[in-house]
């Protein structure tokens, strides 16, 4: 089992103890060599004391899904042993605490263990609890460096840019971080037949979490109001835009911000003061997930009859209900799609990655201005939250918001009269104003009946030319939501349907289907209302597998509403446990329909 | 219908405004409300208000939530952006509005069913922001629209049309935003013109959130005998403490009344209001007596109404953010992006 470069390791814990520091350090240490790596966090719903995990998974060739298959496991936690140890593959090795006699739950012939005294080392070397509770994960740290072949100085480093103006800090994690390199070189094999080697394939490339790059994204769009209401797994999207809007919006000299973030009440109080933001003339947001959404639902309802603009990042995780709160899915599609009663369809963007969630933040404001109506950004926890390798993000200076048809005091003075929903140019969408512009541009916004006037009505003409004409803004949307990514020759058999962050899984389990013989063509979705190269895809193909991450096959059913294409053409590929889709997923799911098929 | 717009021939003897404009300006469409409505009497008084303060009407956004209270906005500034938006949620759209611009005048119109039932959270949290707005709340006590049901501000025994009496506690507006820490607070009724004015012109110049509760009756469903919020009862029942005179910037002040009785309290943009006690033990600037005052005197079944306390020291929402004098809508792009040779920069943190 030599494999440089291609191997999967995971660090159990308990919330609290200080060990995501040592984590990132270990995360940051590899994609410092030039060797892609991703970081999955899975956590609990806890500030302190229940287990917590860190998976990492290193590929040179570039893959970044989540793997379920571990090569060596450290053991911390006594509470989970039992799982953990089981989590390894045949041939792998196991590093626990050996301060303490070997827990006999850790006992397995087919894995190699090792034990480095870490309590005991960090009792000997350094005063105070807290302090040695903190170091033992520093020294897990060094101990993975010996033994994965992670190169020191880049540790030493990491170490010096983080805790530079704090020396003591510093000194003690280099100590840490020696006691257990020291220890492993000395007792141990280094290093392992799993180790990596330094490659060039990071230089272009950030590690980056979906909210702060979706949050980055709000700054660049020039949003300026944020209202948010604290919910897992959004939350610290809300956190990264304050911290960016500190560092660019604020003006010292005057001690005055160029921003306002809202903390409401509730989320149905989050998305009022974002439609009164837009409706006043400002770009504004919430970032929420799932429970937030459901509350949303009525007055988003409003601002799609209304016609108001608004931006909703959805950072999903597992429903129903509360559900499993720090675990990830794809379970809001039909919600985000036809949120609020009545007729209503809404724009969606699907990024599949934190790049994307950046682009997608600042497509998202330009879509909900240019249509006048609530836009979604779908991310996920693992999107949202997790440390992503990709390419740097780019900004093009000569952008410029496109506010869509909004009416200047000139353009309403010179105006013969002013009605609000009146469709002008034919294309479904009708010029708005702003209050406080000119006495001519005065209307009435309400969720009730009206005509294309803007005045309240019970007619059914007046109501239906309105309602129709809104179905076909929204539906004209379909060309300017960011196209399908494809990828395959084109005229396979079968092909791949995915949304979001299955993209990762997808793309390697095309490849290992290729190594297979079986040729897919492989189509990514990334926003909603769906175009026609949709449609064309699942007529095209035999069978098109349609891989997402819920119970029901929403992706499916969204497909099969918006196309026509029949339900008989797709089979659902779906995995909804809470972890991130690894390919083997896909690849399970797949075979097994073929299995049948034939 | 309320799209039912009204003649817009004007007298030409009407009196104007100092920015030229006639009551006739400030007006809107024909109100949907029955005849005799409180609201209405509401409406005309808004109408005066913003008459005499010479706002430009289209430098006011209205907004409303659901009701007949909330239908209101139609009928006064036809001028202005208006907002008739989804039940109980109008403070949290008045929150965002003034969040995007502060620039604003805005008033929000609700009632006892749609401040007090269904958006109690959203107006309780809105007055702690201290979000600036006169917020106006048209209390009958009643649910019209759906014919007749209680509110959550009908006393406890009083009568519905039907003759059942109200089991439950009422929500008082007033005590509640005293007790959230409203910096100013007022109750008034519907028929007294006279009172009610100068509040609408002090709250809309109050920087922060003005509360004003007016007792509007119902004349279909709450103006009965047993009833607590009809003409009647309020005629009998109400008890002036603290009457309010709104005087502009720069006007002189002249002294009608005996000065150990009147209090001046200058508002941020240089305008005074004065204030006469009515009730010698009354103090508009101490929340916790003024507090004490309205229960007691509920308690001997009196309605106490007038400008019931005022602060004009804390800071409004914008204020709490450290808003600029620009308002956000107004900052251009330039000023918020901050450009690709800083996302180059701050990508290195990322690495």
């Amino acid at each position: 089992m030599n494999r440089v470069n291609e191997f999967a390791f995971k660090i159990a814990t308990a919330n609290g103890s200080g060990s995501a520091s040592a984590n990132s350090l270990i995360m940051q240490a590899i994609f410092r060599m030039g060797v892609p790596v991703t970081g999955k966090n899975v956590f609990p719903s806890n500030i302190q004391g229940l287990p917590t995990w860190y998976e990492i998974r290193v590929s040179g060739k570039g893959y970044t899904a989540r793997t379920p298959q571990f090569d060596l496991m450290v053991a911390l936690n006594p509470a989970t042993y039992e799982k953990d140890v089981k989590e390894v593959q045949p041939g792998g090795w196991l590093l626990h605490d050996s301060t303490w006699p070997l827990d006999e739950r850790l006992h397995r012939s087919d894995i190699t263990l090792i034990g480095i005294p870490l309590a005991q080392m960090c009792n000997d070397h350094f005063s105070g609890v807290r302090e040695r509770i903190l170091m033992k994960n520093i020294a897990y740290a060094g101990a993975l460096s010996a033994l994965l072949g992670i190169d020191a100085d880049i540790i030493r480093t990491l170490l010096k840019e983080k805790y530079g103006r704090k020396p003591a800090l510093m000194d003690s994690n280099q100590k840490a971080v020696d006691l257990g390199f020291t220890y492993a070189m000395s007792n141990f094999p280094c290093p392992l037949p799993i180790h990596l080697a330094p490659l060039d394939k990071t230089k272009d490339a950030i590690l980056i979490d979906g909210n702060t790059a979706a949050a980055l994204g709000c700054v660049y769009a020039g949003a300026t109001v944020g209202a948010w209401y604290p919910i897992t797994p959004s939350t610290s999207m809300m956190e990264a835009f304050k911290r960016f809007c500190l560092k660019y919006r604020r003006d010292t000299e005057s001690g005055t911000n160029r921003f306002a973030i809202l903390q409401a009440e509730d989320e149905l109080s989050a998305i009022g003061m974002v439609i009164g933001a837009n409706w006043a003339g400002a770009r504004s947001f919430t970032p929420t997930s799932g429970p937030g959404i459901s509350l949303m639902n009525e007055f988003l309802g409003l601002a799609y009859y209304a016609e108001i603009p608004a931006v909703v990042f959805d950072v999903q995780r597992t429903g129903p209900s509360t559900g499993m709160p720090t675990r990830t899915q794809q379970c809001d599609l039909m919600m985000c799609a036809y949120a609020s009663h009545g007729d209503t369809k809404h724009i969606c963007l699907y990024p599949s990655d934190p790049r994307e969630a950046f682009e997608f933040a600042v497509k998202a404001f330009d879509l909900a201005e240019r249509y006048q109506t609530p836009v979604f950004v779908l991310t996920d926890l693992d999107i949202g939250m997790n440390d992503w390798m990709v390419p740097m993000l780019q900004w093009d200076d000569s952008y410029r918001p496109d506010r869509g048809k909004v009416l200047t005091a000139e353009q309403l003075a010179e105006a013969k009269a002013f009605y609000r929903y009146l469709d002008v140019d034919g294309d479904g969408i009708a010029a708005r104003s702003l209050p406080g512009t000119h006495p001519k541009g005065a209307y009435f916004a309400r969720g009730s009946g009206h005509n294309k006037f803007g005045g309240y009505t019970e007619d059914a003409e007046e109501y239906t030319e309105v309602v129709d004409r809104i179905a076909r803004k929204v539906n004209g949307a379909r060309r300017a939501v960011p196209a399908p990514v494809t990828q395959g020759p084109g005229n396979a058999r079968l092909g791949i349907l995915t949304v979001g962050g299955c993209h990762a899984a997808c793309m390697e389990a095309v490849d290992q289907l290729a190594a297979e013989g079986i040729v897919v063509d492989y189509m990514r979705v990334r926003g909603f209302p769906f175009g026609e190269e949709v449609t064309a895809f699942l007529e095209k193909h035999e069978t098109v597998f349609v891989v997402e991450q819920n119970r029901d096959g929403q992706l499916r059913s969204l497909l099969t509403l918006e196309t026509g294409v029949p339900v008989a053409r797709m089979e659902s590929v779906r995995y909804y446990g809470g972890y991130p889709m690894s390919a083997h997923h896909v690849i399970a799911g797949i075979r097994a329909r073929l299995e049948k098929v034939a | 219908m309320t799209y039912i717009a009204k003649p817009r021939v004007h007298h030409p003897a009407l009196q104007k405004n100092e920015i030229g404009l006639t009551r006739r300006d400030y007006e809107g469409t024909v109100t949907t409300l029955c005849a005799g409505c409180g609201h209405d009497s509401i409406t005309a008084a808004i109408i005066h208000a913003f008459w005499e303060l010479s706002i430009p009407p289209h430098t006011v956004a209205k907004l409303s939530g659901i009701g007949c209270s909330s239908k209101t906005p139609a009928y006064f500034l036809k001028e202005a952006h208006g907002f008739n938006s989804v039940h109980g949620r109008m403070p949290s759209l008045v929150t965002g509005a003034n969040a995007a611009n502060g620039a604003i005048t805005y008033i929000g119109v609700s009632g006892d069913g749609d401040s007090l039932s269904i958006g109690l959270g959203q107006l309780c949290h809105a007055i702690r922001r201290n979000v600036n707005v006169l917020y106006v709340l048209e209390n009958n006590g009643v649910y019209g629209l759906t014919k007749g049901q209680f509110s959550a501000s009908a006393d406890p025994g009083s009568l519905s049309k039907r003759g059942e009496p109200n089991t439950m506690e009422a929500i008082d507006g007033c005590l509640m935003a005293l007790t959230l820490g409203a910096t100013f607070v007022a109750r008034s009724f519907s028929g007294d013109k006279a009172q009610l004015v100068p509040l609408l012109k002090a709250g809309l110049k109050h920087k922060g959130f003005a509360f004003i509760d007016v007792i509007s009756p119902c004349v279909t469903f709450n103006d009965h005998e047993g009833s607590t919020k009809s003409y009647a009862y309020t005629r009998e029942n109400t008890v002036e403490v603290v009457q309010a005179d709104f005087i502009a910037p720069a006007k002189a002040i002249t002294t009608e009344y005996d000065p150990g009785a009147v209090r001046e309290v200058t508002m941020h943009d240089g305008s005074t209001v004065r204030l006469r006690k009515v009730a010698d033990d009354y103090d508009p600037a101490d929340r916790d007596r003024a507090y004490h005052y309205i229960r007691k005197k509920h308690a001997e079944g009196e309605v106490v109404t007038g400008l019931l306390y005022i602060s004009t020291d804390s800071k409004d929402m914008q204020a709490q953010n450290s808003l600029g004098a620009t308002p956000l809508v107004q900052l251009p792009y330039e000023q918020l992006c901050p450009g690709s040779a800083e996302l180059a920069k701050l990508q290195q943190q990322f690495r």
